[in-house]
């Protein structure tokens, strides 16, 4: 499903989004791929919804407080000591490792276009994924990905 | 006559505010006493904006305490009176507990709003009242561009609109029979309700404030929605539903027959005898149900009644649908357009921790309107505020005061801080009180910044930065029990991180 571009669009030119769509809009993240449709839903209303400006901060290197972060629409670069390291899109999630390690951010993330997102304050991240055991799972899959590449990529 | 009496005619003013609610009435008053010429428009026939009609069982959900440990009046005094605006005469400050009967800590809303209108008049806020914005449009004026606002009076034109309308416009979700279901802002007196069966969809503060005020009436009352409630005893913050409106949770748990599920509306169903059948899929993991009822109101909240602005390009987000601001509540996308009142929240703040700012809520609002009055005086009309210096040795007993005293750091905890500038002569000057988000955010010149944060866990703790040469140290101090925020401890945090500044 391509259509990034036309469904920021709609958000951004008209008016709301609705919360009920956000439930077709997480179906296809690779996070949420186990769940039934009520769960879907009952996971978009568990998550703020947040939107940020272009250039606008999301995480800030170095301070406390951050939260788990999934992108809907836009995107946005992970940014250390002024450098640029990656760019994130739709259906990536950061801000979790800082919160399951109880540490600042090591990185700013910046919003580089208009950027929408479901948002899990740091406090409700261990309720909400040991209530949510596949979605643990599926979040360690990622995990262990971005391990092996960077293992790979040592070697 | 009244023609004549009314304020405001249609032509060119230099800021048009848009409402007669408490943020309209703290942005009017506080341009007016920076003198920053203004006219004032609203579709309501006097003050008050929601509190005319809401909450609907007619009691406030934000307190003030006649009594307090400061004395009435005073700037610390604030803390505990969450309702009265902001004046800066004697007759203007802590008008709310003069008015209440004493009957509770939470005004009446008929006190709320006799407070709203006592300070309009007080302050001589003048507002053009039976005068609806109907439609905007932008046009090149001599200076740049300008907005036009069709009202039912006549255009208004200004190059800088401040939109303080609330969020206030009923929102029933999409869904398969919504239709036939009452929103909240139509629900009947309550004594009609008396022995019916009634299912709420929604399980925030409106649901459970209705909820309360059937206790007594309904033979069976049913809340719904897809996540489990959460209360504000459980979050340590303004976050989930108040204590005030608990006892249906607590009905439900001890089994006296109020139900609280979690589970999405299938869709909603009407019998030809005119009763409903409202078929659920539980979130929680139970089989689906479907739960007859005599009356389904959706208490989904409310979005914000921006006109035309979206079409214009205002970015909106949310299922409020507030626009998305800059840290001085202006349109992430449409310069010129700010917000005051309850659609500030759309700034959000830094949200550590998870916790909002008190935006949505007047004792919020009020400051964050007052600071919004400072920026635009300074930004579009180069009135600029007094910056006194701070002697060093004054710097730590300052800010520590005002962590101690300071009600915008009290009430807008990790959201507005008390700043400090780094002088190009030397020393430090203050430079009031601003978005805590601007100054980690945005770069500028060093700076020492004082806030109070909370974490979720029940504390209440003062946060020192210091910004030098663009970078951000954050300096947290341990809480305290008994919430005094001026500790030895405090005051060593300001003294180091001060040092710092000057030297980057």
């Amino acid at each position: 499903m391509n259509d990034v571009a036309p469904r920021f669009a709609l958000w951004h030119h008209g008016r709301v989004v609705a919360r009920e769509e956000l439930v077709d809009a997480i179906a296809g993240f690779a996070l949420f791929a186990d769940l039934t449709d009520p769960q879907l839903t009952a996971i978009v209303h568990i998550f703020e919804e947040a939107f940020y400006a272009e250039g606008e901060r999301v995480l800030r290197q170095g301070l406390t407080g951050s939260g788990f972060h999934i992108i809907l629409d836009g995107e946005a670069a992970i940014v250390v000591d002024g450098q640029e390291r990656a760019r994130l899109a739709r259906g990536d999630f950061f801000g979790e490792v800082s919160v399951i390690l109880g540490e600042s951010p090591i990185a700013d993330v910046v919003a580089t276009r208009p950027l929408r997102c479901l948002v899990l304050p740091g406090p409700r991240v261990e309720p909400f994924l040991v209530a949510h055991p596949r979605v643990m799972y599926r979040m360690l899959q990622t995990q262990a990905r971005r391990l092996r590449a960077a293992n790979r990529w040592r070697s | 006559m009244a023609e004549l009496s009314r304020p405001f005619p249609p032509g060119e003013y230099p800021v048009v505010v848009v409402g007669s609610g408490p943020g309209a009435l703290q942005v009017s008053y506080s341009l007016g006493r920076l003198g920053v010429n203004h006219a004032v428009i609203s579709a309501d026939p006097s003050a008050g904006g929601m509190f005319r009609r809401w909450p609907f069982f007619q009691r406030l959900l934000s307190w003030t305490k006649p009594h307090a440990p400061v004395a009435r009046g005073t700037r610390a005094y604030e803390r505990y009176d969450w309702n009265s605006l902001l004046g800066e005469t004697p007759e203007t400050r802590a008008i709310q507990p003069e008015l209440m009967d004493g009957s509770s800590y939470f005004p009446s809303r008929p006190e709320m709003e006799a407070n709203l209108v006592a300070f309009a008049d007080r302050a001589g806020v003048a507002i053009r009242y039976d005068c609806r914005w109907t439609a905007t449009r932008l046009e090149d004026g001599p200076t740049g561009q300008r907005f036009v606002l069709e009202t039912t009076d006549g255009p208004y034109t200004c190059t800088a609109l401040v939109v303080a309308v609330g969020v206030a416009e009923p929102r029933t979700p999409p869904g398969l029979g919504m239709d036939l279901t009452t929103h909240y802002a139509d629900v009947r007196p309550v004594e009609t309700y008396a022995g019916k069966r009634v299912f709420i969809i929604g399980k925030q503060n409106s649901g459970f404030e209705l909820a309360s005020g059937l206790l007594p009436w309904a033979r069976q009352l049913v809340l719904a929605s897809p996540s489990p409630a959460r209360l504000s005893v459980d979050t340590r913050s303004l976050v989930g539903i108040r204590a005030r409106y608990v006892q249906p949770f607590e009905d439900h748990v001890l089994g006296g027959g109020v139900s609280v599920l979690d589970a999405a509306i299938d869709r909603v169903e009407r019998a030809v005898d005119g009763t409903f059948l409202v078929r659920l899929r539980r979130t929680d993991g139970g089989a689906d149900m479907a739960i007859e009822a005599d009356e389904v109101i959706a208490a989904t909240g409310f979005v914000t009644p921006l006109v035309d602005l979206p079409a214009l390009g205002v970015a909106t987000f949310g299922a409020s649908g507030l626009p998305a601001q800059t840290p001085w509540w202006e349109s992430a996308s449409l310069p010129g357009v700010f917000f005051a009142g309850t659609i500030g929240q759309g700034a959000k703040g830094l949200q550590k921790h998870g916790i909002p700012a008190n935006s949505g809520a007047v004792h919020g609002a009020r400051y964050n309107a007052r600071v919004l009055a400072g920026y635009l005086a300074r930004t579009r009309f180069g009135i600029g505020p007094e910056r006194p210096r701070v002697a060093p040795g004054d710097v730590s007993r300052f800010l520590a005061t005002e962590l101690a005293e300071g009600p915008e750091l009290f009430h807008q905890r990790g959201y507005l801080a008390r700043v400090l500038t780094a002088d190009p002569a030397g020393g430090l000057r203050d430079d009031g009180v601003q978005p805590l988000a601007e100054i980690l955010d945005v770069g500028g010149p060093d700076a020492l910044v004082a806030t109070l944060e909370a974490d979720g866990s029940g504390a209440i703790y003062p946060v020192v930065y210091s910004r030098v040469g663009g970078q951000v140290v954050e300096r947290a101090i341990e809480p305290d029990p008994l919430l005094r925020f001026d500790t030895t401890d405090t005051r060593l945090a300001i003294e180091d991180l001060a040092r710092r500044i000057g030297k980057g």
